[in-house]
């Protein structure tokens, strides 16, 4: 393989002509993402296709953790392509994308190794997938235990399918089965023409991530149509993904005490996320803080005294929260329970292309925020913090770890804003014109990892491709890795230390 | 008959007293007392719906359960009140029926076919195994202990001598620890959780509705109130005036309540395969205690 041919991007949120982008040939289109995949710095972020009426393109996106960059390659067939060579034999984190690619067009990616199904979507290439016969993995034995869990849970949990091969009490294999709330979200970003509709949808991509999603959109609309936003716009916005990040993160916390029925610790987090929420609904009107992330302004600016309102807030939390946490952390109980459960391995964070959380704790440096800073991270001091243990205690100290690392970026930004004169505060712009033939490319850091939002526009600026990445489309495969040779009851922590969303993943 | 009269007392408010120090300690309000009792009777009167291919036998458990507890309680002594019944070598009809009923609910959870259920009965299986020693080596050291033979001479030590009162303190620890095995409470298991992976007593009774899930309720209640009769009649002298032992009883149960609350407020769960280690450590203070009254008596 002599030269990588790919189009660099070094913003982000960023945009690229099409006709800019290097179209190769599948055979060295395939050696040059497998060879830049070596790296493990590079994951991708998303593997798309555009169908027009003659021939098809196929749009690659590599985020490089390591040099900033994102890359964009692509490679083009005829219209009537049934089969190609999968990359997902050499790069396994690719499985996902092929197998979307392969469920919606009917593609066959030859020597793939686990083609199924993701979504069921309505639109399906073949409407003889159906959820009912999903092809499970088995072991033919018969000393082997078959549980299967859901889609319907005893919790207030989505839809999901959970099947485990079990020897006794030890789980040798679980495989998880999604699709069960398919909305076509993707879709709707092309149906509806307003861009508060599309707002509106973003937030609600995955109902957890309300600001981290409709960030993603925001920004990206902005960058589609070339608009400028102010600082202080951009530290507000830093402000509420980081309250959504607290919020969260006690809140999952308080789950995990939960699970092992440490009831003192679960209550007195729940009790503090509490206040985070609500602290958000006194700033927006909402405790997710649906409507509050719009693109060009925002209708909720932070005056001076909403501002010392949640300082005020915050610091009680932060306060409150660090007490807990001593005393959660350092209970025997929840160390006998977290440690050594659950565990993964920075290999395979790698092979499956986990994001987030997961993969700071198990010794891989991946954070957009970092990587690739977006908004008021640009001028932010934040530097990741990542732990290698890989087990569930490491991904519960990471939360509160990160909960401080959230309070110190707010406090930070909430002292900017200060300083910024008042007359800086726009209304929202929903009368934005996108350029056209454009592929623009939006990564946020959620709290519960790298979401990306990818669009491409046509000739008439209208979006025509609209493809989402949540965090948990690559960190459900290491889940289901990391309960491998657990014991099956240990499952519910680990599941609850991933977090990951349902219909985050079913889109 | 009064000890039968104390044991349905116990019964009815013992579980609501757990969750109602539950709740306080968690800085919630929490339901009244009787709540349990009440939902009891709600499910009483609901109808039963079973799983299409379950057969005779989830039809017959809930009432076996019941009815063999029913049966044991019928033996215990309270604070020195008589049983209804009582004979040379009745601990080992007492301590066959609780199996009975164990025995019941395992075959009715693999009765109804469910991939959980078969999960939680092989654990109650493995637990019910290694706690019936802890009993029977409590029991013997009893035997050696007082040279009686029926539950009504073992489990009231007059509390005349130091030795006695120290006596009574671990049989009460050791009892304690196998209510917590019996009634499946935390740390082996937790009655709140709504995983089914991690449940044991739970997902036994996941298919169990209305009229025969009240059973089952009821037999939990009658299993506490029978092990605290137990406890109270250790550490209670039957050698006090009936009054003073009745007090004594109402304040040895409603502290033994209080006290699960808080270590269930307090405490995390075991994961699943340190509570074979648990029970065993229940066991071995059994027979410590054993080897002590053992040696102390100079049978040798």
């Amino acid at each position: 393989m002599a030269e990588m041919k790919y189009y660099e991007l070094i913003k982000n949120p960023g945009m690229v002509a099409l006709t800019d982008i290097p179209i190769l040939d599948y055979h060295d289109f395939r050696e040059q993402t497998i060879a830049i995949m070596k790296k493990e710095s590079c994951h991708c972020v998303n593997y798309f296709i555009r169908q027009n009426t003659d021939h098809v393109d196929f749009y690659i996106i590599i985020a490089n953790d390591s040099s900033h960059k994102v890359f964009v390659y692509s490679h083009r067939q005829k219209a009537e392509i049934k089969s190609l060579e999968s990359i997902t034999q050499e790069c396994f984190q690719l499985h996902v994308f092929e197998r979307e690619i392969y469920e919606n067009t009917g593609i066959v990616f030859e020597n793939h190794p686990w083609l199924k199904p993701v979504r069921y979507p309505f639109d399906r290439y073949d409407k003889a997938f159906k959820l009912s016969d999903y092809p499970f993995y088995r072991i033919d034995s018969e000393e082997i235990h078959e549980v299967g869990v859901g889609p319907i849970h005893a919790g207030i949990i989505e839809p999901g399918h959970f099947r485990f091969q079990c020897y006794g009490e030890k789980v040798l294999h679980l495989e998880i089965q999604l699709g069960y709330q398919h909305r076509g979200i993707e879709n709707l970003f092309i149906k509806k023409n307003s861009l508060l509709q599309r707002c509106v949808i973003s937030e609600s991509v995955a109902g957890d991530t309300t600001i981290g999603h409709g960030l993603a959109f925001a920004q990206l609309a902005e960058t589609l149509a070339e608009s400028e936003w102010n600082e202080k716009l951009e530290c507000e916005r830093i402000i509420a993904l980081e309250m959504e990040r607290m919020a969260v993160h006690i809140g999952d916390i308080a789950a995990l005490c939960g699970d092992v029925a440490y009831q003192i610790g679960q209550v007195s987090c729940e009790a503090l996320r509490t206040i985070v929420i609500n602290t958000m609904q006194d700033w927006c009107g909402n405790r997710f803080g649906k409507g509050l992330i719009r693109p060009g302004g925002t209708n909720y600016t932070l005056g001076n005294k909403i501002l010392s309102f949640i300082a005020e807030r915050l610091e009680e939390v932060h306060r409150r929260f660090l007490e807990v946490a001593d005393m959660i952390f350092d209970d025997s109980g929840i160390l006998a329970r977290f440690e050594n459960t659950g565990t993964i391995s920075a290999k395979q964070v790698y092979l499956s292309g986990g994001v987030g959380m997961v993969a700071r704790t198990s010794g891989t440096c991946r954070d957009i925020r970092e990587s690739h800073p977006f908004q008021a991270y640009k001028e932010v001091k934040y530097k990741p913090v990542i732990l290698d243990q890989g087990d569930v205690y490491a991904r519960a100290l990471l939360r509160k770890i990160e909960f401080e690392l959230s309070f110190s970026v707010i406090n930070e930004l909430i002292t900017r804003i200060e300083h910024l004169s008042d007359n800086l505060s726009f209304k929202p712009d929903y009368e934005m014109n996108f350029k056209p033939d454009m592929l623009c490319i939006s990564l946020v850091e959620g709290w519960r990892g790298e979401i990306c939002h990818v669009a491409v526009t046509d000739h008439e600026g209208k979006i025509e491709i609209y493809k989402i990445k949540d965090p948990s489309l690559h960190n459900w495969h290491v889940l289901a890795l990391a309960v491998r040779e657990q014991e099956i009851s240990d499952f519910p922590v680990c599941n609850k230390s991933f977090n990951l969303s349902y219909c985050g993943n079913d889109l | 008959m009064v000890a039968l009269v104390l044991v349905i007392i116990t019964s009815f408010v013992f579980t609501g007293l757990i969750i109602r120090t539950k709740s306080i300690v968690s800085g919630r309000k929490g339901p009244g007392i009787f709540q349990p009792v009440k939902n009891v009777w709600v499910l009483l009167n609901k109808g039963i719906v079973y799983s299409g291919i379950s057969g005779p036998i989830t039809r017959m458990a809930p009432v076996v359960v019941l009815a063999s507890i029913v049966v044991a309680s019928l033996m215990v002594p309270v604070a020195g009140f008589k049983p209804l019944i009582s004979f040379n070598g009745d601990f080992i009809l007492f301590a066959y029926l609780l199996a009975l009923s164990r025995f019941m609910m395992i075959i009715a959870a693999f009765d109804t076919g469910s991939s959980f259920e078969g999960m939680g009965a092989s654990r109650e299986a493995l637990y019910g195994m290694l706690l019936e020693p802890a009993i029977f080596v409590l029991i013997a050291g009893l035997v050696v202990l007082t040279g009686k033979f029926s539950m009504s001479a073992l489990f009231s030590l007059p509390v005349d001598t130091g030795n006695n009162l120290i006596y009574g303190i671990i049989i009460s620890y050791i009892i304690g620890n196998i209510t917590l095995v019996e009634n499946s409470r935390v740390p082996v298991d937790d009655p709140k959780t709504h995983l089914e992976l991690t449940m044991i007593h739970e997902v036994m009774v996941l298919d169990t509705s209305g009229f025969n899930l009240a059973l089952i309720q009821l037999t939990s209640f009658l299993k506490f109130a029978v092990f605290g009769g137990l406890i109270a009649s250790t550490i209670i002298p039957n050698n006090l005036p009936a009054a003073w032992r009745l007090i004594l009883f109402f304040i040895v149960q409603a502290l033994f309540g209080i006290i699960i609350g808080i270590v269930e407020s307090f405490r995390t769960r075991f994961r699943m395969n340190r509570n074979q280690q648990y029970i065993l450590t229940v066991t071995l203070i059994s027979m410590i205690f054993f080897v002590v009254i053992f040696f102390s008596k100079n049978i040798f």
